[in-house]
């Protein structure tokens, strides 16, 4: 089975639904509109033998207005050990996204996850809690409105690596 | 945590009236890492299991969106930190095919021989581990003098014994010295070496009637569950399903060696001990294998420890102080200034628990736009519940040990 077969049988199902084919590094790659996430993978489940869900995240793209939030599927036929990754863009102000739960209970902690983190609304999770983060946390640190310290910032107090320092503390 | 009594129905002919909360964990003896069990106790039998993690996250994926390449190697130890170097070359091999470095047949040999030497140290702690908890402990103090042993062979290659560190984007950051290749034989060794103490633990465990009784049955989880459950390694092999990611696809030459995979067939811990038992016993096959054919490369072959790949593999010091182009390069890598090509990868490689995977985004710049690492722990962790509800609560313990929990890949 090849990535321009798989491809095939998508397109004869879903048609023009599913966009941006690539294949980088040999994976195949596609973005499937957010409606239909749970319909491409149980196709693929029944149709094209990929029972095994490798991976599951998202990603934060702050700047692609409506699509803000990317979630990434990665899946795996193990018999013909094909894999394949597909995504499924959703905006940041209702990131409801179906869950994948019922299908691989796999998914179940993975979407735990990329909600404590980004926010994510798995629609159908049975336990949709935080799984890394404290409880009381009411933020999703992974989003990229939370950025960590620039290392090259010059105004720190920390003369052991020779930036600022003493010099800095008198200047203040 | 609410009172999780509400809705459990006790089993027929249950003699208690009410069930008994225990917490195992998040700090008990028996757990091995910091994570939380809330068990329902109907006398000594689980009803109901719930799994807290996350004692001990660490924010990886956070801090590795601000850090270089090389900086990131570091985090990848504190994985699976009992076999860091597997981590670390996952991530090198990651980074290499993003950057599309090919490295030389010698570098890849020698990264086999320290993954199968790593994947060796973290099997023989989880079998032993899985003895002491069923009340043998003498097994693991014959095994243990030689993950000893491997962690004085990493000394000798990178200076560091837990968190490793081996390795570069590239290669090695030296030669292997003589003393390791010593180091490596006296493992190796058929008569005094590591053979010789594996068949000894076999011969204490793997016949061993109160053992078997002990692990047969215990914790079991069918092949199907398993892969629903997203199980790899050996935990979904002793299921039944013969999926390694080293015959899958291949990575660092591993298509160069001959190697057998072992599985078993009813998931349970016992399947689970001769699983990882074989695995051990093809591993020190490969790693003979690997170590002839490092034997072969003569002369200036046989000094080939690194890719050529300026751009990301460190010079040499004693060029860095002569040759301005080495200084040049020596500083841009230091300070992060190397910009990557744009792309996205997912690369894995077949770590001592399953498939360890990383999926690196580059936008360009001179930091990952996003990583994420799939922690084969975290994601099997939660089949915990479904193995050991209806079961003993020292089944529970005994399986938790042979699942090889660690909680430093289970929190990231």
């Amino acid at each position: 089975m090849t990535n321009e077969q798989i491809q095939q049988l998508l397109t004869d199902k879903f048609g023009e639904q599913l966009t941006q084919w690539e294949q980088p590094y040999g994976m195949l790659t596609f973005t499937v509109p957010k409606e239909l996430n749970l319909k491409v993978m149980q196709f693929l489940y029944d149709e094209a033998g990929f029972k095994f869900l490798t991976d599951l995240q998202a990603i934060h793209y702050p700047d692609k207005k409506g699509a803000e939030l990317a979630v990434v599927y990665h899946m795996h036929n193990l018999s013909a050990n094909v894999r394949l990754r597909f995504k499924a863009f959703t905006n940041i102000e209702t990131p409801d996204v179906f869950s994948a739960t019922a299908l691989f209970s796999a998914a179940n902690w993975m979407e735990r996850e990329t909600y404590d983190f980004y926010g994510v609304n798995f629609v159908g999770h049975p336990n949709l809690i935080r799984v890394l983060n404290v409880d009381e946390m009411d933020y999703f640190p992974m989003r990229k409105e939370y950025p960590l310290e620039d290392q090259s910032r010059v105004d720190k107090d920390d003369e052991m690596f020779g930036r600022g320092g003493s010099i800095a503390l008198d200047n203040k | 945590m609410s009172a999780t009594t509400d809705n459990i129905i006790l089993p027929e002919g249950s003699i208690e009236k009410h069930t008994t909360t225990l917490n195992l964990g998040p700090t008990h003896p028996a757990t091995h890492g910091v994570f939380q069990n809330i068990l329902e106790l109907d006398g000594e039998r689980i009803i109901k299991s719930t799994s807290t993690v996350g004692y001990i996250h660490r924010a990886f994926e956070k801090i590795a969106e601000r850090r270089p390449l090389y900086q990131i190697t570091p985090l990848t130890d504190r994985l699976n930190y009992c076999s860091s170097p597997l981590n670390n070359m996952g991530w090198h091999l990651t980074c290499e095919k993003l950057l599309g470095i090919h490295t030389p047949k010698r570098v890849d040999y020698l990264r086999i021989i320290i993954m199968e030497l790593a994947r060796i140290s973290d099997h023989l702690i989880c079998n032993s581990i899985v003895g002491v908890d069923s009340g043998a402990y003498t097994g693991f103090l014959y095994v243990m003098q030689f993950r000893e042993l491997i962690y004085e062979i990493y000394e000798e290659i990178c200076g560091s014994r837990l968190t490793t560190t081996i390795g570069r984007i590239g290669g090695f950051e030296r030669n292997f010295s003589n003393a390791a290749f010593e180091k490596l034989e006296k493992f190796l060794d058929d008569k005094n070496g590591y053979p010789a103490q594996l068949r000894e633990f076999e011969k204490l465990f793997n016949r061993n009637r109160i053992f078997m009784e002990r692990t047969i049955g215990s914790g079991p989880i069918s092949a199907e569950r398993a892969l629903n459950y997203g199980f790899t390694g050996p935990n979904l092999r002793a299921a039944g399903v013969d999926y390694d990611v080293r015959v899958a696809t291949p990575y660092s030459s591993y298509q160069d060696f001959d190697f057998t995979i072992p599985v078993g067939n009813t998931g349970d811990c016992y399947d689970r001990f001769l699983v990882r038992n074989e695995e051990m016993w093809q591993s020190l096959s490969i790693i003979n294998q690997a170590y002839k054919k490092v034997q072969e490369f003569k002369g200036a072959e046989a000094e080939v420890f690194h890719a050529d790949a300026p751009d990301y593999y460190l010079p040499e010091k004693k060029d860095v102080y002569t040759k301005m182009e080495a200084l040049i390069y020596h500083f841009k890598i230091v300070m992060g200034e190397t910009e990557m090509p744009v792309g996205e990868v997912y690369h894995s490689i077949e770590g001592a628990n399953g498939e360890l995977g990383y999926y690196l985004i580059s936008d360009g710049g001179r930091t990952p736009y996003r990583l994420h690492f799939r922690r084969p722990c975290f994601i099997y962790y939660q089949a915990f519940p479904e193995l050991v509800e209806g079961g003993l609560l020292s089944d529970a313990i005994i399986t938790m040990s042979s699942l090889n929990l660690i909680a430093g890949e289970m929190d990231a």
